[in-house]
């Protein structure tokens, strides 16, 4: 079985509106996963069914090939956007009290614990009462939370919302280390940078469906353009119906960067050699789309 | 179920923890029991010798006034002023002036003091004054005092209650109302006060926003019941420990006060009354009772009251009347993002606690009040009223009936309240009318 998580024709519905309609989405075993999509797409609503906060009104959730049921609620951490401690509680006994909940014993989550504390230098946090700590603090304690019981499915709902960019890497490391170890993480947001830099796969959703899902590498290739971007010295003049410019710009006296869109059929390298014959070339490169383009690109699709 | 422990656990902790939980605990105990020192206090006072000094100016009084424990006079025959000096000089505790004129005008005795003088000694003096005059009047009047003594007849009367059985018991229906009062208060401020916490408690998880964390890992309904649980052993935690601490400290003020002195107490009180009075209260001293043979029999009669019976039924209609008013506070918690948005939902829930309220207060004692009746059996009231019952007691099939019918609606209560709670913790927002609480019923997981 390659896939942790499989969402099969997921259906939910709500008095007034529907959140999610026919949802299907494979997650591979070992990836980050991203989950992209607008504000009210129905991201929240498919995080909960997997979950198990609530249920779908149709379809099935398949985790590690078995039909998802409460056994599985160890095997997952869950980081919600709108998220909190006790704000009395102790540090130490919050972390406790929530790894017990999670199915650990006292004595294990203490144990992980000790080395969470020690690897974020926080032990000195141990008694004190979270209301004393910073927001960036209360963060980590809320990441601790979420993979302390080494859950195989690790689920991120905007985690670096709140960060200062040192905590953050601090975060992007553990995230990737986690990946590392073997966790899938499903990650979601609207952040197209970070997923640009962690995901693997992505899905996206909108309006209640998907509309899009793949290996990140592979979908950039479905959206390029074919368009190629070129700087150079002297005057570029399109000479077949390899390629046309679509346009140029003058960066400085006999300084030249110009956007060409190149014929489907043709390689790559005819273009070169056509374009090196006329000008002096200084850089040439493939406009790949970015995550951003692509989301902006598929969401107002869907929405025309 | 681990889940639902490790919750009541915490919640449990968390409140035990609290200073304010144990202010409230050591206080009360102390204040009942204080209450009841007191009692002792105001009738048998200090022991410490008053000296009082009597300026006689109607020489009616010779030999009058005698000693005892607790008071020595002292007939003085100097001006007013002298006496007064007497007070300053603290050679004397009090000054009893008894003017020329006072068979004519009784109320012109008067009492000068230092420090305040105590009601006991004041109406002390005040009665051997009241019976010499009597003595007088009479005399002048030409009644013979054996005729005045037979026509001096007391009424006073005894419930005795009558059980099927054919069994009698002694009923002090003061001693019955003050119990019943002070339960009804009891238990209608502790199911609402704890009512409220669960309340606070599911609201704060809400605003905070853990309760998405917290509901990945448990089933809400398992949230709930381990709150409400949690918070609920706390009161009974906090009731034992009134009912242990206040047992311990009455056993204790009380054993101060042994009952030798209560006797001897009272003795003094009957040595000062007329030799006539002295016969009639050996002759019947049940009839007419002292002020502290009066407590005396009120402590008694309280002693008869079924205390286990009625500390069991307590215990009993807290948990289950707390259960099924919690669930309602916990589903209201649920429904909206903080504590002002409460108003609309209060009053639908104060309303029937209040009615048990008032209905308990006014109707106690009224042993066959069809409407106390009524709402002793009504799970919405009768935790409350069935508490002004009890004292009086209640036939056995009355109890159990009232019992049974508040565990089973407490069920149906915390399976309704589940449902609205479930969907409830995940709303943010607007807040919810009636009817969307209402429709929230039927959603399915």
């Amino acid at each position: 079985m390659n896939n942790i998580l499989e969402v099969h024709n997921v259906v939910k519905r709500y008095s007034q509106h529907t959140a999610l309609n026919d949802v299907s989405i494979n997650i591979p075993k070992g990836v980050i996963f991203g989950l992209l999509g607008p504000n009210g797409a129905g991201k929240t609503s498919l995080i909960r069914i997997i979950n198990q906060i609530t249920g779908p009104d149709e379809g099935y959730v398949l985790f590690d090939g078995k039909k998802l049921n409460p056994n599985h609620i160890k095997e997952i951490g869950y980081l919600p956007e709108e998220r909190g401690l006790y704000k009395k509680m102790k540090v130490g006994e919050q972390l406790l009290y929530l790894a017990q909940l999670k199915g650990l014993s006292e004595k294990q989550a203490l144990e992980k614990l000790k080395e969470w504390f020690i690897k974020f230098d926080i032990k000195t946090w141990w008694n004190k009462n979270v209301e004393d700590l910073s927001k960036g603090m209360q963060q980590k304690i809320q990441f601790v939370a979420t993979v302390l019981h080494e859950p195989q499915l690790i689920i991120l709902d905007e985690p670096f919302s709140g960060f200062d960019p040192i905590n953050a890497d601090l975060i992007k490391n553990e995230i990737l280390e986690l990946k590392e170890k073997g966790s899938t993480i499903i990650f979601s947001t609207h952040r197209m940078e970070s997923v640009e830099e962690l995901c693997d796969h992505i899905a996206l959703i909108n309006k209640s469906q998907k509309v899009l899902d793949g290996e990140k590498t592979e979908i950039k290739e479905r959206f390029k353009t074919n368009t190629y971007n070129i700087k150079y010295s002297g005057e570029l003049l399109t000479t077949s119906n390899d390629f046309e410019i679509i346009n140029t710009e003058k960066i400085a006296d006999n300084f030249s960067s110009s956007t060409i869109k190149l014929n489907p059929d043709t390689p790559v390298n005819q273009l070169v050699r056509q374009i090196i014959d006329q000008v002096e070339l200084r850089s040439f490169g493939e406009n790949i789309p970015t995550m951003n383009d692509i989301f902006k690109m598929v969401v107002n699709e869907t929405i025309d | 179920m681990k889940n639902i422990l490790l919750i009541l656990r915490r919640e449990y902790l968390v409140r035990i923890k609290k200073k304010s939980f144990w202010v409230m605990t050591l206080l009360m105990p102390l204040l009942v029991s204080g209450f009841y020192a007191l009692l002792f206090w105001g009738v048998f006072n200090s022991r410490e010798v008053q000296r009082v000094s009597i300026l006689d100016e109607s020489g009616s009084f010779t030999q009058k006034f005698k000693d005892s424990e607790k008071v020595k006079f002292e007939y003085v025959n100097i001006p007013l002023d002298s006496a007064l000096n007497r007070l300053n000089q603290k050679r004397t505790d009090i000054v009893a002036v008894i003017p020329k004129n006072i068979i004519e005008v009784p109320s012109g005795l008067k009492i000068y003091t230092g420090k305040g003088v105590g009601f006991e000694i004041q109406s002390k003096i005040e009665r051997i004054i009241q019976n010499e005059i009597r003595n007088v009047k009479l005399a002048n009047a030409g009644i013979d005092q054996k005729v005045l003594e037979d026509a001096d007849v007391d009424v006073s009367s005894k419930v005795v209650v009558v059980s099927k059985e054919g069994e009698q018991k002694e009923q002090n229906t003061l001693a019955s109302t003050v119990l019943g009062f002070i339960t009804v208060i009891l238990m209608f401020s502790t199911v609402i006060g704890f009512g409220m916490q669960v309340m606070r408690g599911v609201i704060e998880e809400k605003t905070n926003r853990i309760i998405e964390v917290i509901i990945s890992s448990v089933k809400p309904f398992q949230l709930m019941m381990g709150k409400i649980l949690g918070v609920g052993l706390v009161g009974l935690t906090q009731f034992t420990l009134w009912i242990a601490l206040t047992f311990v400290l009455t056993t204790v003020s009380s054993s101060m006060l042994p009952s030798q002195q209560i006797a001897k107490a009272a003795q003094d009180q009957m040595s000062e009354m007329p030799q006539k009075d002295k016969d009639k209260i050996a002759k019947k001293m049940e009839q007419t009772p002292s002020d502290a043979g009066k407590v005396m029999a009120f402590i008694q009669s309280a002693k008869n009251l079924n205390i286990p019976l009625i500390i069991g039924c307590f215990l009993f209609y807290f948990l289950f009347g707390y259960l099924f008013y919690a669930s309602v506070y916990g589903a209201i918690g649920s429904a909206v993002d903080n504590e002002t948005d409460t108003q609309q939902f209060m009053f639908p829930i104060m309303l029937p606690l209040l009615a048990g309220y008032l209905i308990g207060l006014m109707t106690a004692g009224q042993t066959d009040n069809k409407l106390l009746f009524w709402a002793s059996m009504i799970p919405f009231t009768s935790p409350i009223t069935m508490m002004s019952r009890l004292p009086f007691g209640v036939e056995p099939w009355e109890l159990i009936l009232s019992m049974s019918l508040l565990v089973i609606s407490t069920f149906g209560m915390v399976w309704i309240a589940a449902k609205i709670y479930r969907v409830g913790i995940l709303m943010y927002g607007k807040k919810p009318t009636f009817k969307e609480i209402g429709k929230w019923l039927f959603y399915k997981g």
